[in-house]
């Protein structure tokens, strides 16, 4: 049986009128990588900082390893590991200083701050740039000295609220390493992205619009469940052939690809192939593929009621 | 333990922050000793050397005289002279000159019935009673220009005639204690303690928590185990020690610069210090807990600013305020201070004997502090 890190029910905040979560219900599996995925201003945030305590919910339960929310917010502390959106540390500190500041809250005596801070320097990379001035990296430096900030107290659970926003792909592939790494340690992380690749890395993630949860589970039975087919189109005046198929019932959405467009059509249709076939604006010497769906396809199958 | 590590760590992180700021570490030395400057040398209520203009319509060598020992007063400088009375006043309006001096045509005859000069007193009939030798204009907006020249009323005039002085004998005999000379660095430079302190405690205090909060490190910090009363005083302690750097600069300089003594204990001064500088930077802590970003703290740092420069009687006395200024003015904490510290500084008093502004003082920060500890959460509610 597995133990839950996270389990919320029914969990509700409202910003004045706002609705920023509506009625979330949340299992995160110990030891797993759960991932929040959503556009911008969808409540990924908001609902980190609830299960963190730093927000209060109007209604619902939480339960963060085993501590009741809000009530036990503060034993949690010791707990978990938060590393938000925006860089949070001094910048007018230098890496070394920052870190030292962080251990020295979190109660580690001077011999255990020294090879605590070496350790993550050298794992982290930093080690070269220790006595830099946080404030003059760049956005991928900044940000692996936030995770290492984030993991010094090792924390059984992790919280990253769109750590990869400001850093290039090249950081971004190695901060996953580093992910999996902690993970293999037995950390839990709950991650917020709005990167489909990296939503797919999630051991399990949840879709996130307009504070409600609209699925959750592994990418992959998400991609197998999402209830939709996806066929790609080869043919000439594609951005036409968009507006067309927009307008036909059963065609969910339609982007395009370079050459070909990808278009969504709902399961109720049972041969997707010859329901194109049949629409006006594609040939006969059109080449049409059933493809496997991606993790973008059941986004956009999930979402846009609330897209404005 | 654990308590005093964190607090500790928020300290010495601020100290280094400090250190990498070199503005504000400027500006800790500078203030003071900009404003030491400033207010020593510029405030001076014994007023000297006002420009002022003559109307003489008598002409006469007598007039020219009386010009001459009304100039050696030093209290007016004579820069003009003007035909007529109107021509005065325009000079008067158009600031040229702060008042005019109009002497009369028969300037001789009033002078010789005149009591000062001693030629005997006239009988006091309605057509012989003695007059004034002139007139002064003066541009009364200003109440201590206009108190200078009031003050030349009954100057004595036996000089003028080459005659010993009478000497009157006063109603009252008056000994001006601790400031015989009646210097006003004396008294402004123990004030500007108060009023340096106002500004850059409350100003520093309240800024540096919600520069954290600005820069999204409050986020961080709050996810921490640090409890709000460890982060306020970690953050206080520092500034203690500014504050207290502040007051050995001003008080040093006035004494070498302006011969300010110290003729109190250095004990009770620190002692009413200390009180001060924590009830100033808890007021500091209670305007971070409601300002959201450094130009609020800035705009109420002001707001305690100016009251306590304009009612605590660094300026004015406190006695001619009236009545709801004076409760104003019992609620600032610089008040309460300006008279401890010039208790300690000119009259050597123990603040044990001024044990209600002690009080006051205390009561202040002790209810500051309940109230920054209450209104500052560690949620982001």
């Amino acid at each position: 049986m597995s133990e839950f890190v996270i389990k919320a029910e029914n969990l509700s905040r409202n910003f004045g009128d706002l609705k920023a979560i509506q009625n979330l219900d949340l299992e995160v599996e110990k030891g797993s990588i759960y991932g929040f995925l959503g556009p911008n201003g969808c409540g990924k945030t908001t609902a980190i900082r609830l299960l963190t305590g730093l927000l209060k919910p109007n209604g619902g339960k939480v339960e963060v390893m085993g501590l009741s929310l809000p009530k036990e917010a503060e034993k949690l502390r010791l707990h978990i590991g938060y590393m938000t959106q925006k860089f949070s540390l001094y910048d007018d500190l230098t890496v070394k200083e920052n870190l030292q500041f962080i251990a020295k809250i979190f109660g580690l005596s001077a011999k255990q701050r020294k090879s605590r801070i070496n350790e993550l320097l050298s794992v982290y990379g930093l080690d070269k740039k220790q006595n830099q001035l946080a404030g003059s990296m760049s956005g991928g430096q900044r940000q692996r000295l936030s995770l290492s900030a984030a993991v010094l107290h090792k924390p059984e659970l992790l919280f990253l609220d769109e750590p990869t926003s400001a850093v290039d792909p090249e950081n971004r592939r190695e901060f996953w390493e580093q992910l999996f790494d902690l993970s293999d340690q037995g950390t839990s992380i709950l991650v917020s992205t709005h990167y489909m690749d990296e939503a797919e890395r999630c051991h399990k993630l949840a879709i996130l619009e307009a504070g409600i949860k609209r699925a959750d589970g592994s990418p992959e039975d998400l991609m197998q469940q999402m209830g939709a087919h996806v066929i790609e189109v080869a043919a000439t005046n594609l951005r036409q052939l968009k507006q067309q198929l927009l307008k036909v019932d059963g065609v969910i959405t339609a982007a395009q690809l370079g050459a070909r467009l990808r278009v969504l059509i709902r399961d109720s249709v049972l041969d997707p192939i010859a329901f194109l076939r049949e629409q006006p604006g594609i040939d006969i010497g059109d080449e049409l593929v059933k493809v496997r769906p991606s993790l973008e396809d059941v986004f956009v199958t999930c979402t846009g009621e609330g897209r404005q | 333990m654990n308590a005093l590590r964190r607090i500790y760590a928020i300290f010495s992180k601020e100290l280094t922050q400090l250190k990498r700021d070199r503005m504000t570490f400027g500006m800790v030395v500078m203030i003071p000793l900009i404003q030491l400057m400033l207010f020593g040398y510029a405030i001076n209520t014994n007023v000297r050397h006002v420009p002022v203009g003559v109307v003489d319509h008598s002409n006469t060598g007598l007039s020219r005289i009386l010009v001459q020992t009304v100039g050696a007063t030093q209290v007016v400088d004579f820069i003009g002279h003007y035909d007529s009375i109107k021509e005065g006043e325009d000079a008067i309006a158009s600031s040229k000159v702060r008042a005019i001096l109009v002497i009369p045509k028969d300037l001789s005859q009033r002078l010789a019935r005149h009591p000062t000069v001693g030629f005997g007193l006239p009988p006091s009939t309605d057509q012989e009673t003695s007059r004034p030798v002139a007139h002064w204009l003066v541009d009364g907006s200003d109440t201590i220009v206009a108190g200078a020249i009031k003050s030349l009323r009954s100057m004595p005039l036996a000089e003028l005639l080459s005659k010993p002085a009478n000497r009157n004998v006063p109603t009252f005999e008056v000994t001006l204690l601790y400031n015989p000379e009646q210097r006003s660095a004396v008294n402004i430079v123990p004030g500007l303690v108060a009023v340096i302190l106002t500004m850059t405690m409350i100003m520093f205090t309240s800024a540096a928590i919600v520069r954290e909060r600005e820069h999204g490190n409050l986020e961080m910090l709050i996810t921490t185990p640090v409890r709000s009363i460890e982060l306020m005083l970690g953050k206080i302690i520092p500034y203690m020690f500014i504050g207290a750097l502040q007051v050995v600069i001003i008080l040093a300089l006035g004494y070498v610069i302006f011969d300010v003594p110290i003729n109190g204990s250095l004990w009770q001064l620190a002692a009413a210090t200390f009180l001060f500088i924590t009830a100033s930077l808890v007021l500091g802590l209670v305007i971070s807990t409601i300002a959201t970003n450094q130009l609020q703290s800035m705009q109420m740092t002001i707001f305690i600013l100016l009251p306590s420069i304009l009612l605590s009687g660094f300026m004015f006395p406190y006695e001619g305020m009236p009545e709801v200024a004076q409760m104003i003015s019992e609620g600032l904490p610089a008040t309460h201070f300006l008279r401890l510290i010039r208790g300690v500084v000119l009259r050597d008093v123990v603040i044990f004997d001024m044990r209600y502004d002690v009080a006051w003082l205390m009561l202040f920060t002790l209810a500051g502090l309940i109230i920054a500890s209450l209104r500052f959460k560690k949620n982001l509610d």
